[in-house]
């Protein structure tokens, strides 16, 4: 065989197996994914509540788009939500499987019982949108307008003072 | 009812053959109900708050609720009597029940003492009669009840050039307005007078409907009598929605009020003819907005007409005045044919804003046929009067597109209802919109609320990811020098 048909055969080889390599990880696919995880992550409700077993609202969008995630996880999303992702990811539409929490619970946000706070300001690091303003030995109080109602700062209380009270007025943020 | 597409300058339809049912008699005055309901409701689903309490034994024109705010206008008691509940009740227009002050007419009707009249208004500063107009509750009386001293208040970047008082009553049915000019012109022309003297307008025009003939020749009458060069009557040639506030700019300067903008910024204040009397009323004797005119009218109402009536009266004593209903009444509806609501029954109060009551049978109502697909006809653009394409908007709605709704400019709807009156499919057009419109203005701060917890997220992260990596800097710092290669 001539050395050229060989060599330009290896070149051709190459030139594939770079064109194979170049399409799986391209940095144009990388932000066409960085683009779909953002475009997910716009439609979750934010909460940063976990009951979708991820840490936060993006680290769920983030599986959901690799494959390794339902679109059937967030609760406080609700049915809506599972359908408009199940439109977006081009999957079976399917609603929000009650395992992961109710879907149909009523917004609320965490109130602090200030009388019974002792001031050990384990809630504060809890709060995933740092949203009780307290320190250690002072009372804590919620900022109410930023409260998700992810219900994370419950369990790290020692005295049970924070109770979950429904949305009386969905102001506007600040 | 036949609907045709207005051609022209008018934008629009024309409704012909709809029927005007109310009998031109004077406006009398409704009996005042032995029990009425003030309803604290605002047209943006916030309620005014209460400063009586129950058992607290009030006067006609005494302050019962207000706006801590500013969001809206001061309510009044209508009757004199005691507040018997302060409780929640069904609303005109509101899907959830609203707040409301119940008050046991005592039928002395004593008036509140602190009720003055202006002597000379041409002597008082403009933001002296602001404050009056505030104070004396005094709202938009075509119906979407925007305070009245907010839209007159003056803005020294946008000066207004002409004052705009809208007797184009468009919709069929409603009569509250020609009878109000036909009877009452006089008063009317004082009230726009009152307004000229605060936006410091030069001219005023009186824009009234060509069908309404003893409207204008009473308004042109009153104009004479009063001598006042600033005062013209303009005739509009009858349209639906002629009298929609920038549609009506539009016929009458041929300038558009731009989209999100107010007609102050083509030098325009439009204000209703009833508006315009109860600042009348309100500098001549010192009452403020405690009734206002209302048509009764429909074929399921045994004598229609148009009545003065005590705001908070139950619309059930409202068809008691007018005879009764008649056997085949099928639907009351708050509002006029095209733009009313349904009601759910009649034990709902006389708002600011209700200025007709139809008690309609099958032969006023139109039959509507199942929705069909869109066939892209193209008859609802040009029917829109605000110049945009339905058949997008309503594309864009069914996706839920926000984007596309507001690119296509849902917010400059004014929901009039032409579309649907011209589409051949039947679609349900305006209440898509309708629902699309509010739906938008939830997401907006739905989305708000998100960008700001995902932005405290993210921060609250990287600020734990910090402290985690000081804290395993500083134990490595503390360990010994000698055990590091271990």
């Amino acid at each position: 065989m001539p050395p050229v048909v060989l060599l330009s055969g290896a070149a051709f080889v190459l030139a594939l197996l770079g064109a194979w390599v170049m399409q799986r990880r391209s940095p144009g696919e990388q932000n066409d994914e960085q683009t779909l995880i953002d475009q997910v992550d716009a439609l979750l409700p934010q909460t940063q509540c976990g009951q979708c077993t991820f840490t936060g609202c993006r680290p769920y969008a983030t599986a959901m788009v690799r494959g390794e995630a339902d679109i059937n996880q967030c609760p406080p999303g609700g049915h809506a939500t599972a359908a408009r992702l199940a439109r977006l990811l081009e999957r079976p539409s399917k609603p929000v499987d009650p395992v992961f929490g109710d879907p149909l619970a009523p917004p609320l946000v965490a109130y602090i019982l200030e009388e019974l706070c002792i001031g050990c300001a384990r809630c504060l690091p809890a709060c995933p949108v740092d949203a009780i303003l307290g320190a250690a030995r002072f009372t804590h109080t919620v900022i109410a307008a930023d409260c998700t109602g992810c219900k994370l700062c419950i369990a790290p209380c020692p005295v049970d003072c924070i109770e979950m009270r429904p949305v009386v007025h969905l102001a506007a943020p600040h | 009812m036949e609907v045709t597409i207005a051609t022209g300058r008018q934008r629009g339809v024309r409704l012909i053959g709809a029927a005007q049912r109310s009998a031109a008699s004077a406006p009398s005055a409704a009996s005042a109900p032995p029990q009425l309901a003030l309803s604290l409701a605002l047209p943006d689903g916030s309620s005014l708050v209460p400063v009586v309490r129950i058992g607290e034994y009030v006067r006609l024109g005494q302050v019962v609720a207000w706006s801590p705010d500013c969001e809206g206008t001061p309510l009044h008691a209508s009757v004199s009597g005691q507040v018997s509940a302060i409780e929640l009740r069904d609303a005109i227009g509101m899907s959830a029940r609203m707040p409301a002050i119940v008050i046991d007419n005592d039928g002395r009707d004593e008036r509140d003492p602190g009720l003055i009249p202006v002597a000379d208004y041409t002597l008082r500063s403009a933001e002296e009669l602001l404050a009056r107009i505030e104070a004396g509750g005094i709202v938009g009386l075509g119906g979407a009840a925007f305070p009245t001293h907010l839209k007159l208040a003056p803005t020294p970047s946008t000066p207004v050039e002409t004052l705009v008082i809208n007797g184009v009553e468009c919709e069929p049915g409603i009569q509250c307005d020609d009878m109000l000019m036909r009877y009452r012109a006089e008063s009317m022309l004082f009230g726009a007078q009152v307004m000229l003297h605060i936006v410091g307008a030069g001219r005023c025009v009186i824009a009234i409907e060509a069908d309404k003939p003893e409207a204008i020749a009473a308004t042109r009458t009153a104009v004479k009598a009063a001598g006042d060069a600033r005062l013209s009557v303009a005739i509009v040639p009858t349209y639906y929605p002629a009298g929609g506030e920038r549609q009506l700019i539009e016929f009458l300067f041929g300038t558009q009020v731009p989209a999100g903008g107010l007609p102050r910024d083509v030098g325009v204040v439009c204000q209703n003819v009833g508006t315009a009397a109860a600042i009348a009323t309100l500098i001549r004797t010192g009452e403020p907005l405690v009734s206002r005119l209302v048509t009764v009218t429909g074929l399921g109402v045994a004598f229609p007409r148009t009545l003065e009536v005590r705001l908070g009266t139950p619309l059930s004593h409202l068809i008691e005045e007018c005879g009764g209903y008649t056997p085949d009444i099928t639907r009351l509806i708050a509002g006029g044919m095209m733009m009313g609501v349904a009601l759910p029954h009649d034990a709902l109060a006389v708002a600011k804003t209700t200025h007709c009551v139809i008690a309609a049978t099958a032969a006023d109502l139109v039959p509507r046929g199942p929705a069909m697909p869109c066939i892209r006809c193209g008859d609802c653009a040009e029917a829109c009067p605000s110049h945009l394409l339905p058949q997008e908007l309503y594309r864009h709605a069914v996706e839920e597109d926000d984007a596309g709704l507001a690119r296509f400019g849902i917010t400059d709807c004014i929901e009039c209802g032409c579309c649907d009156a011209v589409c051949p499919s039947q679609l349900p057009l305006v209440s898509v919109f309708g629902a699309a419109r509010r739906q938008l203005q939830v997401n907006t701060v739905t989305t708000e609320r998100r960008d700001l917890a995902r932005q405290r997220f993210n921060a609250h992260t990287q600020r734990l990811a910090v402290e985690q990596a000081e804290r395993q800097r500083r134990l490595k710092e503390r360990r010994p020098a000698g055990r590091k290669d271990e």
